[in-house]
């Protein structure tokens, strides 16, 4: 990281408000079912230890997709990741009042974090028995490899891979036709996505923008993706805290996270409330292979760009550390850093209950944090490592981090909004 | 605009002071512009796979890269590398391996290929196969493949080239399809008007053609089939054109601040006026029936130049050849422009470079600013049966002189997204 530009609001400028919600998870559908499930008393986590041996995952719960995705053709084309995206983009737009209303969808600008769609499995299954049954492996035939995926692949399924086709069919079946934006570079994705709608309302370039993303766990090519780098957990189930020490990694989570960010003007002028507002959002690269030196000292620069010198007081932080183990660690200790600066931080990872869902995962952080704070209570720990104390106040500002699992750091910085 | 260093509405203007290309035609702006003005073409037939049993056996492969091995991230760093060192020193900014300002980057899709599928596959012994991909875990799990991984990951190439060439915070990957190279430049134009950086690195590059995107474009009959000869195949506006040909290339272009550029005494090439972007909400694949959210995105970008229609002398047209876009691009440009489209020269760069996808839209701005500065139109190639349904000049089969204060450059994506940028030469 060597310059990096936080954005919190000019005095007197427009500030950034969450007027919509949309997410699901592992947990149900939602803002109830979540804060039920995290705020609660007997809330609990949903894990799938069998599926995907020696891969534990979130799968995620049941949905009728068809309530928001509604045409049949429009579900066809598209893949679990896609269904996940625009099922939770459609929440948002209701939650915000904006379903159906065809002129502000007109100007709605849509950025969406995404990765790839499912590639079919049986397909590239079928393509690679084809190419090592040949009589010399490796060494298949001219011609083997066009013969079969021209049999095997299925046309509308490659619209389905691409990235930008969460934003395409969130168009198609919503009716968000602004400017339409997809980030690309896993958790850093999300936080491109987030700081591309602050910064263009913080200076009067948007007013009213959908944002989020979309990750489906329960796929066997993207779970290939991961492990190659060994950045995946093997076995049990443990808490993010808890597998530190013992090899890290991540558990993935399927889940959809989309918000909608708007102009504190344009929410008053069309009577929407507010669950709370982004005071900031920042990004960063540290050059984590060189150890580069200070590093840390650059995260606090980060954090010092979006709000007041911390100092004394408890911080509800809604982590969104991966467990891969150099990234969690680093994060780790910058958090408890925090506490020489006078802060108090009471930090929950919220991937121990959610998974980790990479591209999702940073709106996913900023829709708890929305919720947290519009519910005036911070969410309880998330597990018994003794890293996540109790806080007992209300939460009025609560940091959200975003440590990629292998590049790229965010921070985002969620408020009470005044609406006098 | 007068000597302002701000556009009519206040904003700081974004200037271009440096730009590269690269393309099948070659390396650098003046190779590229000296062969797309003689009208050759880059297109020719692939061999860098079989392509036994394929219905469309050409291509705008770039094979000049000095590549260990294929893939399409390694080509698309490669490419971007290149066009970026052009850029820069033609801009003469930063410091060696210190660009001063962040990289909006625009990327093709990335995943494992077939080759690291098979070097996976091939790793476990067949009687311990559980079959497809969990067979590839196995071999995943020995730890032996963690390249794969930094190499296709998608933010590989943005890393690779924040870290060669120093640019600034995160970088930023992008994707709206074809779109795409107009989005990165827009986000580097946003942010010099924001204020929050003096300068901007905007990049765009594919290298994407190897077998299966061949196949799967082949398979939504978007491509054309006219193999025989391969400088033939694409015919954008013509009566006979029969789909887009796939193409690799990239382009970057470095901008700056007005006011900054010219306090550090830099040469300003050109401007970036105006920016618009529309999503479609028709089809996947198809355009809006009336060309809604290509008209869109054209009047938001004059709108945003703050010109009016009557102030475009050339259009840059998307133009891929297929049936569907040159009709559609054609209605979109009469419905804003009216009956003056008649004497508006629109030019289709894709009928010699064919259709750099992600790359297009920053490889065809840069040939727009060289029309500016040069004064040439480039041919629409290939043209020689007009379609009686799009009465365009398109400057057919050879180019022409022509002053040309202000262009209009349009990229329309697969998925729904549109991008048009107008570009103007360096401000009186």
């Amino acid at each position: 990281m060597k310059r990096t530009i936080g954005h919190s609001r000019a005095a007197g400028g427009p500030e950034v408000w969450i007027t919509g919600l949309g997410l699901i998870s592992s947990l149900g559908e939602g803002s109830d079912a979540h804060w039920a499930q995290l705020a609660g008393d007997d809330g609990d986590r949903v894990v799938d230890e069998a599926s995907f041996p020696p891969y534990p995952v979130h799968p995620l719960a049941d949905i009728d997709f068809s309530t928001q995705i509604q045409r049949k053709g429009d579900l066809r084309q598209m893949g679990p990741w896609q269904r996940i995206g625009v099922y939770a983009a459609g929440l948002a737009l209701e939650d915000a009042g904006l379903a159906g209303k065809r002129e502000l969808l007109d100007e709605t600008d849509l950025i969406v974090a995404a990765g790839n769609g499912e590639r079919d499995e049986a397909a590239d299954g079928a393509v690679l028995e084809a190419l090592t049954d040949a009589a010399v492996p490796g060494d298949a035939p001219s011609g083997l490899l066009n013969k079969t995926l021209q049999t095997t692949l299925r046309p509308t399924l490659y619209l389905a891979e691409l990235s930008n086709l969460l934003a395409g069919n969130i168009s198609i079946v919503h009716g968000v036709t602004g400017s339409s934006r997809t980030y690309k570079g896993e958790e850093m994705a999300g936080v491109s996505a987030t700081e591309d709608a602050v910064r263009r309302i913080v200076n009067g370039q948007g007013q009213l923008f959908l944002v989020g993303g979309a990750f489906n766990a329960e796929r066997a090519d993207l779970t290939l993706a991961y492990e190659l780098c060994g950045a995946l957990w093997h076995g049990p189930f443990k808490s993010v805290w808890e597998r530190s020490g013992e090899g890290g990694g991540f558990v993935m989570g399927s889940l959809g996270a989309f918000l909608v960010l708007e102009s504190d003007a344009h929410a008053k002028a069309r009577g929407q409330k507010p669950y709370a507002k982004i005071a900031g959002v920042a990004s960063g690269r540290l050059r984590r292979a060189r150890k580069e030196n200070g590093a840390i000292h650059r995260v606090d620069a980060l954090l010092d760009g979006l709000v007041p010198p911390l100092d004394e007081g408890s911080l509800g932080v809604l982590s969104g550390a991966s467990g891969v183990e150099s990234a969690t660690g680093d994060e780790l200790s910058w958090l408890d850093g925090l506490e020489n600066r006078g802060s108090a931080p009471a930090i929950r990872a919220y991937g121990t209950m959610l998974g980790h869902s990479v591209e999702a995962h940073f709106s996913a952080g900023l829709a708890l944090a929305a919720l947290a704070v519009s519910r005036q209570r911070f969410f309880p720990p998330f597990d018994n490592s003794g890293r996540e104390r109790p806080l007992r106040e209300r939460a009025e500002r609560i940091l959200v981090t975003g440590w990629g699992h292998w590049r790229g750091e965010g921070l985002a910085v969620v408020e009470t909004a005044d609406t006098q | 605009m007068g000597k302002q260093l701000h556009d009519g509405k206040g904003r700081p203007i974004a200037a271009i002071t440096g730009f590269g290309v690269l393309t099948s035609l070659g390396r650098g702006k003046q190779d590229n512009w000296q062969a797309l003005t003689r009208g050759q073409s880059g297109l020719h037939t692939i061999t860098r796979f079989p392509t036994d049993g394929l219905k469309t056996t050409v291509a705008g492969t770039v094979d000049f890269m000095d590549l260990a091995s294929y893939s399409a991230p390694a080509l698309s760093a490669a490419m971007a590398a290149d066009a970026i060192r052009e850029a820069v020193s033609e801009a003469r900014i930063g410091g060696r391996g210190r660009f001063p300002g962040p990289l909006y980057l625009a990327t093709p899709p990335t995943e494992l290929e077939w080759p690291q599928r098979k070097a996976l596959f091939a790793n476990v012994n067949g009687d311990a196969r559980e079959g497809g991909y969990w067979h590839l875990l196995k071999a995943a799990r020995t730890g032996g493949f963690k390249d794969f991984y930094t190499h296709f990951q998608f933010a590989s190439v943005g890393e690779f080239l924040a870290e060669e060439f120093g640019t600034q915070g995160l970088p930023i990957s992008l994707s709206t399809a074809c779109a795409s190279g107009a989005t990165a430049i827009a986000l580097g134009v946003e942010a010099i008007r924001r204020g929050e950086t003096d300068a901007a690195l905007c990049v765009a590059t594919d290298g994407s053609v190897h077998a299966e995107a061949l196949i799967r474009f082949s398979l939504l009959s978007a491509l054309s089939t006219y193999n025989e000869p391969p400088e033939r195949a694409s015919r954008p506006f013509a009566k006979d054109r029969g789909g887009f040909v796939m193409a690799e290339g990239a382009g970057a272009f470095v901008l700056e601040s007005y006011s900054a550029a010219k306090a550090r005494g830099a040469k300003i090439l050109g401007v970036v006026r105006g920016c618009g972007e529309r999503a479609d909400e028709f089809h996947r694949t198809r355009t809006h029936p009336e060309g809604k959210p290509i008209i869109g995105a054209i009047r938001a970008a004059l709108a945003d130049a703050g010109i009016g229609c009557d102030e475009i002398d050339y259009v840059n047209a998307h133009g891929t050849s297929t049936q569907e876009n040159d009709k559609m691009e054609y209605l979109s440009l009469k419905a804003v422009l009216g009956d003056a489209i008649e004497a508006v020269p629109v030019s289709s760069n894709k009928s010699m470079i064919g259709h750099t996808l992600t790359a297009a839209g920053a490889i065809e701005a840069a040939f727009s600013l060289m029309s500016i500065l040069c004064g040439t139109l480039p041919p629409t190639m290939n043209y020689d049966t007009p379609d009686p349904d799009i009465p365009l000049d398109v400057v057919p089969n050879k180019s022409r002189q022509a002053r040309v204060a202000t262009v209009l450059s349009n990229s329309f994506g697969f998925g729904g997204q549109n991008a048009s940028l107008v570009l103007s030469g360096e401000p009186a």
